[in-house]
Parts: structure tokens; C-alpha cells; sequence
């Protein structure tokens, strides 16, 4: 094995900005290591980056970040400091800025709506109680007397309206699980709709019932309890307008994420736009894995490397000729016979293979770790008391045995920002009291999960934002074409209808299924 | 010219005398084929789907051979009987009639047809 892969060094992405020859720069980062001579090597590094000035800042408060976080927890059992000297980045600053302006405007937007929503549900509650009780209370002597009938009708009334206002808790009284950026359009209509209709009853009954004071009251009673007939009914078409519609699947859906291509699939009905953005919203944090921008900074720098190095001189005279200009640099650079697929190809040969021994290591050593834990049964708890320790304190003990392979296997896939010394140390002592086995407590770091199983800090996508060039309250078609936004990267759905299917059937009698040898005689004459 | 290969199929008349062999008469040569018979399993057939009888055998100085007849022919015709779609017993009993002593057959063979269109095209 080449002393290489013995060292502590990883392979990152900004090792290209700086002028050095690879084999220097690596001894660069071994001196680096060292505390004493850290922000001299730092200095050193970020005065010779000369390649394109995209993104200097990110990466160098990445790398900042990353180093600070880094080397205490594996080496010594210290507590880790959150962020190093530089704490926040322009980014952050940006981010932090657009949270509190947006959550003011949005949040009174959706108070408003819920408002109007219940001020219309209760006033159309209380309406048929009303129809009932007015004429009790303005009229009382004059109405005939209420037979049974009518009294049946009263019992009728009580229980459609408890019917009524638990299918209506039921349906609409749910928490909002998002905030969307239009109103729900049939939301809307269905208000409109028991607005005029209800309105419609009030008119009626102000006009004829009213101001000629009728005297019959089972007719009155009789007209409430066609009010709620009608109620239910309504609350019937917003089941089927609201939920049934969207259940059945029409359209697949493919959600691509622009950084690193990675693709999901699904299935959704009838939907607006910014419904489906939410859906899609929902199963990415639950079926995407987590964004690492970590992992994006070597095709960065293969893609600057590509286009350095070319400059085009105008020999012939003064002529702007941009885009003329443009091209000669794209042909040359096409034309140029670079090497950088071989580089490639060896790089992530070479970095399987790293990845591997460390994952190798990393299981045996947490394998050893888990043999020195055993579970007390409830008879052998008596007998040792002092020596027992619960599952925290098992954890802690047993931590600094796995802890360096298992910082080196996160830092050589680069996931070492997700997981700090605490939320490992937890999740430790979670898989100690429901007795996982060692490979459970560690498939949480084997590979990158989705981005609900990390902390809150480090999803990079809070706040979406949908780009459409439909109206978003505009249902679902076949080509339909959104984005959603978010600061660091994108995801990008295409909407195709479900093919038609024609199915035919064919029966086939089981007695039909008959055999023949192939025959290939050859007889001599 | 050389179009015109692909249409014209040469062939070649063979007549055989039928040799006497105690109580049968023999011809010296196997069939293989024939309409109910697997097409596929042929060796000497250009083109696997074709169900015509072929010869697979020609004994040692039988009558077959010292008439000219060759393994891989496809027998077209026999006395003026169609053999391109028979079936294997039907072709067996057109060649051993009892009362023939001379047949006289058609027969395709590709060597033949590979050669005319070489000499066709120089």
C-alpha cells in the first residue's frame, strides 16, 4: 500500500486554487495539520488562488469552517466549537435577511384567509338555529301550535347540524402543513358558493317569512332543515372537489436536482401547480439525500481548469468582437487535447479505494467497541450496582474506541459537517438501549440518508421559492415545466401525462395448451 | 446483369437408375425436410425457414452419386411431382415407387448458383 493512502490527508476541491504542484501541496496539508503553523499555511493558500473569482469567498470560509469543526473531536474527546473565527458568510447574512422579510407578509395573508373562513362557517352554522328560534322569540303567539311532526323536524335539524359540524372539523380543521404563494381555487369557490347560497336563504327568509310574519311554523322548520340538507350536500361536493379529485393518479412527475442530477419519480392526480410543488416538496425531504456542497468542488475546479490557461489576442486590430472572441476560446479549448478525463478516472479509482479501506476500518473498530457492552438482565442488576451505567454513560464509554475511524471515514466522504460529536454520542446510546447491532449504528454513516434524518442547521433548503411560467393556481398538464428554488440549488419537475392504456382481453382455454416433439427425420431411400 | 441472378434459379436435371437390392430398389441417397418437419434444424438450407426436401446422405458409389447428385441439394422436383411442399412421407413415397426404375429429378443446389453469378459478373 502506497504511504499515500496511509496519510491523514484528504482530497479536496481547493487544493486546485493554489499554484503548487500536487506532491508539494500535499506536504502543505500535513504541515497544516500541525495547530502551530495553521494560519500561516492558511495565509499562504489564499493569497495564491489566480483561477476564476466565482466563488473564492464560499471556499475559503468552507474550508475555514470545515478545519475549525474538524480536528478536535477525534483526536482528543474536547467539545467542538460551532464555527470557527469567520462566522458568518455574506450567504448567511443574505439568508437571515429574506426569512424575516418574508415571514411577516406571508403570515397575515394566511390569518386573513382562515379568518374569513371561520367568521363564514360560524355565521352559516348558526343560520337554521336562527331560522327556527326568530319566530319563537318576534312572533310567539301568533304561530299555530307545533305538532309531532314539526318536533320530529327539531330532532332532525340537531342531529344533520352535529353531523355537519363534525364532518366540517374533520375536512377543514387541520393544521396547515405549508404556506403557499396563491389561495386554493376551489377553497375559494366553495366560500363563494355557501356565501351566496346562504345569503340566498337569509334574502328568502328576510322577504317572505319575516315581514308577512307566517304563522305556519312547521313550513318555517321545514325550510331550515332544507338549509342544512343543502348544507350537507355542499360539504359533499367539497369532499369530492377537495380530496377525491386529486387522489386518482394522472401524471408522473420527475424531480431532478440541479447540482447533482439526482432523480426521483411520482405519481399525482388532478393538482394545482403549486400543489404539486408541494407534494414534491414533501417526498423530497424524505427521498432525496441530504445537499453536500462539499461534493460539488471538484467538478468545479475540473470545470475551471477546462477553460484556463487560453487567452486570445487580437493581432489583426482595435474590434470588440465578444462573441467572436467567445468562440475562438471554446474551439481552441474543444481542440486542445487535455488529459483531464485520465486525471478523472484515476482520482475517483483512487478515491473508491480510500473510501473503502476506511470503511473497512471503521466497521471493525465500532464492531470491537460494541463487544465491550453488555446488557445487565434485570436479575444481574442487583447483584453489581456499582459498576452499572445507563445508556449515556455506556456510550461515552465505549465512543473514543470508534471515534477516530469514524471521523476519518466522515471526512473522507466528506460528510463530517453533518454529524458532530454530540448527535453522534446520541445516536449511540439510542442504538445501546434498543439493541441495534453495530452495522444498525452505523448505517446512519454509511451513506448519506435523506435530509429529515439531519439537523435543521444543515438542510441548505428552508425556503422555496416556485418559478413558473403558468399561472401557479393552473392545474397539472402534460409538459408542464416548474422550478423550484431554493438559495443553493434548484429542483426541476417535468410534468408527463399517464399514457392511455387500452386493455383487451384474451381467453385462453387451459385445455389449449398442447405440445408437439420438432420432428427433423431424415430417411435414406 | 447481375440482377438478373436472383431470379433465375439454376438447375440440374439428374436422373437416377434405381439399383436392386434383393426386394426393394434403392437410390443411394437420405431426404431431410419436408412441410411438417423443423425447418430450422437444416444444414444445407440458405434460408432457415425453407421446408423443401433436402439430400443429407449419398452413399459410396450408389446410384445417386454416380448420377451426379450431391449432399445439400434441394430437390425440386421429382418425375414431374412438386417437392417444395410436401411432407416428409409424401417425398419418401414419391421417390420409392415400386414401379419406377428410373427417376428423374430437379434439384437446386447453391454451389451452382454461386458459381453462375460469379461468371455472370466478370
Amino acid at each position: 500500500m502506497s504511504a499515500a493512502m496511509d496519510t491523514e490527508s484528504t482530497y479536496s476541491g481547493y487544493s486546485h486554487y493554489s499554484g503548487h504542484s500536487k506532491k508539494a501541496h500535499r506536504q502543505g496539508r500535513d504541515r497544516h495539520k500541525s495547530p502551530r503553523s495553521k494560519d500561516g499555511s492558511r495565509s499562504e493558500k489564499s493569497v495564491t488562488i489566480q483561477t476564476p473569482p466565482a466563488e473564492p469567498l464560499l471556499g475559503n470560509d468552507a474550508s475555514r469552517a470545515e478545519e475549525g469543526q474538524d480536528d478536535n473531536w477525534g483526536e482528543t474527546t474536547t467539545a467542538i466549537t460551532g464555527t470557527s473565527e469567520h462566522s458568518i458568510s455574506q450567504e448567511d447574512i443574505a439568508r437571515i435577511s429574506k426569512d424575516l422579510e418574508d415571514s411577516v407578509g406571508l403570515d397575515c395573508k394566511r390569518y386573513l384567509g382562515l379568518t374569513v373562513a371561520a367568521v363564514l362557517g360560524l355565521l352559516v352554522f348558526l343560520t337554521p338555529i336562527a331560522f327556527i328560534l326568530l319566530p319563537q322569540i318576534l312572533w310567539r303567539d301568533d304561530l299555530e301550535p307545533c305538532g309531532t311532526v314539526c318536533e320530529g323536524l327539531f330532532i332532525s335539524v340537531a342531529f344533520k347540524l352535529l353531523i355537519l359540524l363534525i364532518g366540517t372539523w374533520a375536512l377543514f380543521f387541520r393544521q396547515p402543513k405549508a404556506d403557499l404563494p396563491r389561495v386554493f381555487v376551489f377553497r375559494a369557490l366553495l366560500l363563494v358558493l355557501i356565501f351566496l347560497f346562504v345569503f340566498s336563504y337569509w334574502l328568502f327568509y328576510g322577504v317572505r317569512i319575516l315581514d308577512s310574519k307566517d304563522t305556519n311554523y312547521q313550513g318555517i322548520v321545514q325550510y331550515a332543515v332544507s338549509l342544512v340538507d343543502a348544507l350537507l350536500f355542499i360539504h359533499y361536493l367539497a369532499i369530492v372537489l377537495l380530496e377525491l379529485r386529486q387522489l386518482q393518479p394522472m401524471f408522473t412527475v420527475k424531480v431532478v436536482r440541479s447540482t447533482d442530477g439526482e432523480s426521483r419519480y411520482y405519481s399525482l392526480g388532478h393538482l394545482s401547480i403549486q400543489r404539486a410543488a408541494l407534494v414534491v416538496l414533501e417526498n423530497y425531504y424524505r427521498d432525496f439525500t441530504v445537499y453536500n456542497p462539499a461534493l460539488l468542488t471538484a467538478s468545479k475546479s475540473r470545470a475551471a481548469k477546462h477553460m484556463a490557461g487560453l487567452k486570445v489576442y487580437n493581432v489583426d486590430g482595435p474590434g470588440n468582437n465578444v462573441s467572436g472572441q467567445s468562440r475562438a476560446m471554446i474551439a481552441a479549448a474543444a481542440r486542445r487535447r487535455d488529459s483531464s478525463h485520465n486525471e478523472l478516472y484515476y482520482e475517483e479509482a483512487d478515491h473508491e479505494r480510500r473510501v473503502r479501506k476506511r470503511r473497512a476500518r471503521l466497521v471493525v473498530a465500532v464492531e470491537e467497541a460494541f463487544t465491550h457492552i453488555k446488557r445487565l438482565q434485570a436479575e444481574e442488576q442487583q447483584k453489581a450496582p456499582g459498576e452499572t451505567m445507563d445508556p449515556r454513560e455506556a456510550a461515552q464509554a465505549i465512543f473514543p474506541s470508534m471515534a477516530r475511524a469514524l471521523q476519518k471515514y466522515l471526512r473522507t466522504t466528506r460528510q463530517q459537517q453533518y454529524h458532530s460529536m454530540e448527535s453522534i454520542l446520541q445516536h449511540l446510546s439510542f442504538c445501546i438501549t434498543n439493541n441495534m447491532t453495530p452495522k444498525a449504528f452505523l448505517e446512519r454513516y454509511l451513506n448519506p440518508g435523506p435530509t429529515l434524518q439531519y439537523d435543521k442547521d444543515r438542510w441548505f433548503s428552508k425556503q422555496w421559492t416556485l418559478v413558473s411560467e403558468e399561472a401557479v393556481t393552473s392545474g397539472l398538464q402534460d409538459g408542464t415545466v416548474f422550478v423550484l428554488k431554493c438559495l443553493d440549488f434548484s429542483l426541476v419537475v417535468n410534468v408527463k401525462k399517464i399514457p392511455f392504456i387500452k386493455l383487451s382481453e384474451e381467453f385462453i382455454d387451459p385445455k389449449s395448451h398442447k405440445f408437439v416433439l420438432r420432428l427433423q427425420s431424415e430417411t435414406s431411400v | 446483369p447481375t440482377i438478373l441472378s436472383y431470379f433465375i434459379f439454376f438447375q440440374q436435371r439428374i436422373e437416377i437408375h434405381k439399383l436392386r437390392q434383393g426386394d426393394n430398389l434403392i437410390l443411394g441417397f437420405s431426404i431431410g425436410g419436408g412441410i411438417d418437419q423443423d425447418p430450422t434444424q437444416n444444414p444445407f438450407s440458405e434460408d432457415k425457414t425453407d421446408k423443401g426436401i433436402y439430400v443429407t446422405r449419398v452413399t459410396e458409389g450408389g446410384p445417386a452419386e454416380v448420377a451426379g447428385l450431391q449432399i445439400g441439394d434441394k430437390i425440386m422436383q421429382v418425375n414431374g411431382w412438386d417437392m417444395t411442399m410436401v411432407t416428409h412421407d409424401q417425398a419418401r413415397k414419391r421417390l420409392t415407387k415400386r414401379n419406377e426404375e428410373v427417376v428423374r429429378l430437379l434439384v437446386t443446389r447453391q454451389s451452382l448458383q454461386k458459381a453462375v453469378q460469379q461468371s455472370m459478373m466478370s
